[in-house]
């Protein structure tokens, strides 16, 4: 407990340095606010404009959720049935590589043409860059059981569908998060870029992606200081989130996990 | 489960893989109902995948095996297989990895809750019922893997090296548990072990198999009292039977 206080405090007084750094630059320097805002009036622009940013915050936390929580779905559902048939994964697994090697920001523009603009096409730009990362992880989690698992549940009758329930599910649980949490992270950065592009002025519709757009065309650097800090929260939120979840399933008796247990 | 308590018939078994030479050849042997048979022999000899035959996760080449007259596949029901690390679910309680063969076997909730108490009661684990894997010991571990294999009511015991991993004074002791409960509910036991030591304390018959191709060298009755204690081990009749039956080993090692 001594120890996450102590940490704690560190972490804060770093970042109260760097923020004083900031601003004495800001001041000796002279530089002009439309390059290099104080964080004086970076606090000042989220104050007076922190209706809309919520706003932008809760319309690119909704893509960004719904696309990771579709992928979540997709990816497990792909990666069981990669288990179940060999045949089918070895045929299909490369383009499972290919997914994750296309550049997110050159498909961008197709799915914005075939879809329009609005908050859709950001969650499925969102969905197609976390799908990679968790069929991957899931079906190495699903395939790499002990054979004499195997053996043993097969002794029992074990039927195929309790072979995967019972046995190779539950064994891809750290594997599948492992992918998730990677998933998470860039889940921010496909919403973001996918507003880049779809987002739209119509109210409800922005997101932070689109204000980020906006905010530089206008020079209005102090409020795009703010759009990033909201950026980063909400990214680094998602990631707390993940890991908490799989602590909480996995705690108990997961290896990785003891040592969290143990303090 | 049936009145009838099987026996294990080998008929001219032999088993090659693809590629390599044969790993087994001209298996035959008659394994009688209530008998503990130990398979000896040097690591690469064919032991594991002899008993593999028998519970029908690997198939034969040539020859057959029947067990209580069954195909090994259609005798399962009969078997539980012990191996070698204890391949608990570290994700499941202790009480939950015991429940394991009744789960998918279909048993009653009633009836899988009765078992389960039982079986921890059986070895010992009652007070940690509640535990997972990872807190137990090794020796624990392998009680509750044979709490498991128990559970679904087996009359025979197929047993991989079941205590190799264990500290001689553990390995011990579950060898005298081990026979205390297979004398009591007359379970049909084939053990795998390279102990010539454990091979003799347990069984009433030692079947020592020769390497390359593995295949059986002597089949050795053991005599000794069937009542078998910690004091039996310091007898000279134990003795002599450890050093006859390694002499026998040393053979089939250079045949």
């Amino acid at each position: 407990m001594k120890g996450h206080f102590l940490t704690a405090l560190n972490a804060l007084a770093v970042f109260a340095v760097l923020v004083g750094v900031w601003q004495a630059f800001a001041w000796i320097s002279g530089t002009p606010a439309y390059v290099l805002p104080t964080p004086l009036e970076v606090a000042k622009a989220i104050a007076e404009r922190h209706a809309t940013l919520v706003d932008s915050l809760l319309i690119s936390t909704t893509s960004a959720a719904g696309g990771l929580a579709l992928s979540i779905v997709a990816g497990v559902g792909v990666a069981m049935i990669f288990a179940q048939w060999p045949w089918l994964r070895r045929m299909l697994y490369p383009y499972t590589i290919l997914l994750q090697t296309v550049p997110i920001i050159a498909i961008t523009p197709l799915i914005i043409l075939w879809m329009g603009s609005g908050t859709w096409p950001v969650t499925v730009v969102t969905f197609i860059i976390c799908l990679a990362p968790i069929i991957a992880n899931t079906t190495q989690g699903l395939i790499s059981v002990d054979e004499n698992l195997i053996d043993l549940f097969l002794m029992h009758k074990a039927s195929r569908a309790q072979i995967l329930f019972k046995l190779r599910l539950p064994h891809a649980m750290p594997y599948m998060f492992a992918g998730i949490r990677i998933s998470a992270g860039i889940a921010v950065i496909g919403a973001i870029t996918g507003e880049w592009f779809a987002g739209s002025s119509r109210v409800g519709q922005g997101g932070l992606g689109y204000s980020i757009m906006y905010a530089s065309s206008q020079l209005q650097t102090a409020y795009l200081f703010a759009l990033v800090i909201a950026a980063t929260v909400l990214g680094f939120s998602f990631f707390f989130m993940v890991m908490s979840v799989e602590w909480y399933v996995l705690h108990n008796w997961h290896e990785s996990k003891r040592n969290a247990r143990a303090e | 489960m049936s009145e009838t308590i099987p026996e294990i018939a080998f008929n001219w078994v032999d088993k090659r893989f693809r590629t390599g030479p044969p790993v087994l050849e001209n298996i035959t042997l008659t394994i009688e109902k209530g008998e503990f048979v130990s398979i000896l022999g040097p690591s690469g000899c064919g032991k594991s995948t002899l008993l593999r035959m028998i519970a029908g996760l690997t198939p034969l080449s040539a020859g057959e095996i029947a067990v209580n007259g069954m195909t090994p596949v259609n005798a399962r029901e009969l078997m539980s297989f012990i191996f070698q690390d204890a391949t608990l679910l570290p994700w499941r309680t202790v009480e939950r990895n015991v429940d394991l063969g009744l789960e998918l076997e279909w048993a009653t909730r009633a009836v899988r809750e009765q078992k389960v108490r039982e079986m921890l009661a059986l070895v010992g684990l009652s007070a940690v019922a509640g535990s997972y894997p990872r807190q137990l010991s090794g020796g624990m571990k392998m009680r509750v893997s044979i709490a498991r294999a128990l559970a679904t009511r087996p009359s025979i015991l197929l047993m991989d090296e079941p205590f190799a991993a264990l500290d001689e004074m553990t390995r011990d002791r579950m060898n005298e548990e081990l026979l205390r409960l297979q004398r009591e509910h007359r379970w049909t036991v084939v053990f795998v072990t390279h102990s010539v030591a454990e091979a003799v304390f347990l069984s009433s018959r030692v079947v020592v198999l020769a390497p390359h191709p593995g295949r059986i060298q002597e089949v050795v009755t053991v005599v000794l009292e069937p009542e078998r204690t910690n004091e039996t081990r310091a007898s000279e009749s134990f003795e002599g039977e450890v050093s006859r039956v390694s002499k026998i080993l040393r053979g089939a090692h250079n045949a």
